[in-house]
């Protein structure tokens, strides 16, 4: 699998994500907010962690109208697959490639700890290695996760089982302990955990690992 | 020209920094206080020629998540 990971200023989780992917077996290209274009022969696209353009006016608002993101909105418009993960799924949010939007934490407080999450479908690309009804422990880090989308947009993503992942225990106040997300087609993931701060047994849990094992064994060319 | 936009949270969406607010003024003594709501006011200095429908188009593509957010444009 070839994937690109997008690098924005205020982006800190971008190596942590390369590190996972490779460590699966993925040939990753780091991009930069201002390319144009992602390089020929991506299969997929991963928006990293962190505080893209210092989480001004929203966050992930103005990362969602840089030229990268014009890029990937083209590439998930091919049928690309795309990950976000923290505020790379607050961007995926912004951009509208993701339903819903990410609101300040109920508790108001930034969160940083390892919770438990239920995955709700192995029925992906991203989630095909785990059974669905596993929980995981994954390490949450965020002030905005808290997930928010009218009950029209729920009732689909309950339907149409693109609920990846749900908090066992809600830590944010997030609509229907919503953590991740899949796109109608089932080829993007936001999600505001971070599995690959849970992919080597020197995080102290590898929970995350069969999420990128899962990702490049599925993508991988027959 | 200015133009003046105010961004407010849409009815229904829980504002967690208002009632955090509201809560503090009742805990302050201040009485009869029952809601609170927090918004954003952005102010734009404007060329001559910019009209009310290009601030609107601002709004709906960047300065406000409509998902989420409803806004109000004042020029002048």
């Amino acid at each position: 699998m070839r994937a690109a990971v997008v690098v924005f200023p205020g982006s800190n989780c971008d190596r942590d994500l390369a590190v996972a992917f490779r460590a699966a077996g993925a040939h990753v290209t780091m991009v930069w907010h201002k390319d144009t274009t992602l390089p020929d022969g991506i299969d997929l696209v991963g928006i990293p962690g962190g505080f893209s353009y210092g989480d001004y006016l929203r966050c992930g608002a103005i990362a969602a109208q840089s030229p990268i993101c014009r890029a990937v909105r083209a590439h998930v418009d091919r049928g690309g697959y795309a990950f976000g993960v923290c505020n790379g799924f607050q961007v995926l949010a912004e951009t509208g490639i993701l339903p819903g939007a990410l609101l300040r934490n109920a508790g108001l407080k930034y969160i940083c700890k390892t919770v438990d999450l239920r995955v709700q479908t192995s029925s992906s690309a991203f989630t095909g290695a785990y059974n669905a009804g596993d929980v995981i422990g994954i390490p949450i880090a965020h002030h905005d996760g808290n997930y928010f989308a009218d009950p029209e947009t729920l009732t689909a993503l309950n339907d149409q089982d693109r609920v990846a992942f749900r908090y066992v225990g809600n830590p944010n106040g997030s609509v229907g302990d919503i953590a991740g997300i899949l796109s109608e087609n089932r080829r993007v993931l936001g999600m505001m955990p971070h599995p690959e701060r849970a992919a080597d047994a020197g995080h102290g849990g590898t929970d995350g690992a069969a999420l990128f094992r899962g990702l490049v064994g599925a993508l991988a060319p027959a | 020209m200015k133009a003046r936009v105010h961004v407010m949270l849409k009815t229904g969406v829980l504002d967690p920094q208002g009632e955090a607010v509201r809560h503090a003024l009742g805990a302050m003594g201040f009485e009869g206080v029952t809601g609170v709501r927090q918004g954003k006011v952005i102010e734009l200095d404007l060329a001559e020629g910019v009209t009310e429908a290009d601030v609107r188009e601002m709004c709906e593509k960047l300065l406000a998540n409509t998902v989420i957010e409803s806004y109000t444009v004042d020029m002048g």
